[in-house]
């Protein structure tokens, strides 16, 4: 039989938002129509990291590659008739440079399957290798082999800290006990962070396959997904991938023949960014309020009911299969020598090409801004900041765009690996506000166990509000400098101790932004809206009317040739208008 | 009173009465019910063999739980990182203004909730608002606004606006 021409459709969430099962199902009855149907099949595949929905790839039966972008359903019949008929493909949906750009330079390890995989058919998996690094493992591997080829690689941990991988396997396998644990933080709290949901949706074998071998490598008898509720695809994805993992024998009883078993419980997050933090997440599945408590003893000692539990982040399991099958050389050739591998970020914010980008360690900031993320979105708005690691993060200016990333440069900077949030601020970003708003979410989410979290982040937060309404103060910017380092000391757990950064960074870095607020009562980016007037600027103003045009309320007049009017008695500051104006001519 | 709509033993039966079942019992309910009434606690509660008061710590400790039943459609505005500096925060005053409600509320005729989230991992279309679950990316005042007006004609089947009157 002739090879079988394929059409991919990416179907995460982000394809899914733009219609990828509409498109899916107008392409199965064009085909059909057609009598193409036993030349193309139609492939469901997870998201490739770029949100271009609807992307479509067709591969023909002899493996050339088209890929078409925005695709809708008006779309199909042409690119039916046109393409696969006539042969020729359509050039105005073709992805063009942007796509290109997005995807070189990066260096896809983690990502690899995600965008060319069903992740609905675990034999799919299969066919590009998988579960071969479990069969390994279980059979010419011993645990402690195992263990050592995880510490040689010198993989460290991709939840936030760091931690050398296999050393916290080694500790955990050393304690003495009935059983022992290992759970899959799937928790992704950082708001502003997508990695790992993308990995489940577009590749969850890879992530069961390593939470297997993580179980075989400390002994344990039972491992735990703790993915968060937001996530309803991911968590149905994954619900499919156990079961058919379950069905082919890599999970439950003697796996392979090997003596091994082993069960896997998935566990849905019911809404706290603080039971992304270990002991909390244990709380959280022993059916508790995920509340921290202090370490020691780590959970590799004690975690969940007691017992000595290992837990790791999706992407650090992700990447276990793929070192026990190419070897810890293989893995440590990349990187730099404190941090081996890839690390996969989650680029965002006012930047070109928004998405999933997955870079050697020790690229810089400014490659991976201006590389794969294409630079700045809007004209007329310059680079700002980068904003790395979420609410525990910090934002660096343009001068630390050289910045290698890797675990210690970045907290030299102030900032933090993290999990992989990686937003662009531009020019039209207030810095004081977005500190502000970091603040306002770790307020929420603090658990309330500790004094210095509990109450100083509040204290932090009001003064904060303060600057950003006008009512700034001499004396704020050494005030929040002063707590926020306190805090830094003091508080509890992870959530605490570094939910200043964000405020001190900003200090550090845009310290003139805060004191235009405190001193001159303005926002230069024109954001805080207590500090805009809703002026039209008439010498920056070009009276193109796109400001009339936005306007929710119909509070700009606005004449081909003259000046917009904006009616204050009906103006809800929306900020519509200061959004749309291409020329900053509104404050 | 709320009937008991939900089948205690049926859900016993399946996730079991120790005290790690909680909170997966608690999520099942809700999603029957769209939020966790009184009935529910004390049934459950009762089950596992705990105080009311242990299963209200959860509860509350966890954003996810509601105790009030919701509108017929959610809203959920995204104030995550990225939505916030795309301009999230001027999405949800905007419909916090038009529907009359602030986070957690219902509009009066029952047809709205809006809610804030943190991130719906769907960050590179941000600006982002999810209704029932339903992504939509890329959001500006006047794409909401046609969002709501559709959600609120769907419903109502009077297609009419949504304005101030709505709550
Ligand atoms: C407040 C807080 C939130 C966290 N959220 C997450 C998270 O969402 N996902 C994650 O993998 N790790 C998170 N962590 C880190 C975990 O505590 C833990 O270090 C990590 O899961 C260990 O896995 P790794 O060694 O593979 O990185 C968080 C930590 C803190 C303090
Ligand atoms: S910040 Fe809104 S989807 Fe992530």
């Amino acid at each position: 039989m002739a090879f079988k021409g394929k059409v991919l459709i990416c179907q995460g969430t982000s394809g899914v938002s733009g219609g990828a099962h509409i498109v899916s199902e107008a392409l199965k009855q064009k085909l059909h129509e057609s009598g193409l149907s036993d030349r193309y099949e139609i492939k469901r595949v997870g998201d490739r990291g770029l949100f271009r929905d609807v992307l479509i790839d067709i591969i023909s039966p002899n493996g050339y590659r088209w890929t078409y972008e925005r695709v809708s359903v008006e779309d199909v019949d042409e690119i039916v008739e046109s393409h696969l008929i006539r042969g020729e493909p359509v050039k105005r949906l073709l992805a063009g440079d942007d796509y290109r750009m997005f995807f070189e330079g990066q260096l896809r390890w983690v990502l690899k399957n995600c965008g060319e995989i069903d992740p609905e058919d675990i034999e799919d998996y299969i066919s590009v290798g998988g579960y071969e690094a479990l069969r390994k493992a279980l059979h010419e591997m011993t645990p402690e082999d195992v263990i050592n080829e995880i510490a040689a690689s010198g993989l460290r941990g991709r939840g936030g800290a760091g931690f050398p991988t296999g050393v916290k396997w080694r500790i955990c396998r050393g304690y003495e006990a009935p059983t022992r644990y290992v759970i899959c933080n799937a928790d992704e709290g950082d708001p502003g962070a997508f990695m790992d949901r993308s990995v489940l949706e577009g590749d969850p074998h890879s992530v069961i396959e390593g939470l297997i071998i993580a179980g075989y490598a400390i002994g344990a008898s039972k491992g735990f997904i703790y993915c968060r509720a937001e996530y309803p695809l991911a968590i149905r994805r994954l619900k499919i991938a156990l079961q058919q993992a379950r069905d082919k024998g890599f999970i439950g009883k003697d796996i392979l023949g090997s003596g091994f078993s082993f069960d896997i419980v998935l566990k849905e997050g019911a809404g706290a960014f603080v039971c992304g933090e270990e002991t909390a997440l244990i709380a959280s599945i022993e059916g508790r309020r995920g509340m921290p408590r202090a370490r020691p003893p780590f959970p590799a000692e004690k975690g969940l009911w007691g017992m000595p539990t290992v837990i790791n982040n999706v992407e650090t399991l992700a990447n276990v299969p793929r070192i026990i099958v190419n070897g810890a050389g293989w893995f440590s050739s990349v990187g730099t020598d404190g941090s081996k591998g890839t690390k996969v970020f989650a680029l965002a914010g006012k930047v070109k090409n928004t998405g999933l980008v997955e870079v050697p360690m020790g690229v810089t900031l400014r490659q991976l801004v201006f590389g794969p993320g294409g630079g700045m979105a809007r004209k007329g708005y310059a680079f700002k900041a980068v904003q790395i690691g979420g609410p525990s993060g910090g934002c660096l200016p343009e001068e630390l765009l050289d910045t290698p990333i890797d675990y210690e440069s970045l907290t030299q900077a102030g900032a933090i690996m993290g999990s992989g949030g990686l937003i662009v601020l531009d020019e039209g970003t207030c810095m004081v506000d977005v500190a502000k708003f970091f603040l306002s979410f770790t307020v929420a989410e603090s658990c309330g166990k500790c004094i210095p979290c509990r109450v100083g982040l509040v204290r932090l937060y009001e003064v904060l509000d303060r600057i950003t309404k006008g009512e700034g103060v001499e004396g704020d910017i050494e005030f929040l400098e002063l707590l926020g380092s306190a805090i830094r000391e003091t508080a509890l757990c992870g959530l605490g101790k570094t939910a200043p950064n964000p405020v001190l960074t900003t200090v550090r870095y845009f310290r003139g932004e805060y004191e235009a607020h405190i001193k001159d009562r303005r926002c230069p980016a024109g954001v805080c809206v207590p500090l805009l007037r809703f002026e039209v600027d008439e010498g920056k103003c070009i009276k193109c009317g796109r400001c009339a045009r936005v306007c929710p309320v119909g509070a700009i007049a606005w004449e081909r040739g003259s000046f917009p009017i904006i009616d204050r008695s009906k103006c809800i500051k929306c900020r519509a208008c200061i959004i749309e104006c291409p020329e900053h001519a509104i404050n | 009173m709320v009937k008991e709509a939900f089948d205690i033993d049926a859900l016993i039966e399946r996730h079991g009465r120790e005290r790690s079942s909680l909170i997966p019992l608690l999520q099942e309910i809700q999603s029957e019910l769209g939020y966790v009434p009184k009935e529910a606690i004390k049934a459950v509660a009762r089950e596992l063999d705990i105080f009311e008061v242990e299963v209200y710590e959860v509860l509350t400790f966890y954003a996810q739980f509601r105790l009030t039943p919701r509108g017929k459609h959610v809203i959920k505005v995204c104030l995550g990182t990225a939505c916030h500096v795309m301009g999230g925060q001027d999405i949800f005053n905007y419909v916090s203004q038009v529907l009359g409600v602030s986070a957690g509320e219902t509009t009066k005729d029952g047809t709205f909730t809006l809610e804030r989230v943190a991130c719906l991992g769907c960050c590179g279309m941000a600006p982002v608002v999810a209704i029932d679950d339903q992504v939509h990316g890329r959001q500006t005042i006047s794409k909401v606004e046609k969002l709501l007006r559709e959600h609120a004609a769907n419903d109502v089947g009077k297609g009419e606006h949504v304005t101030k009157d709505a709550k």
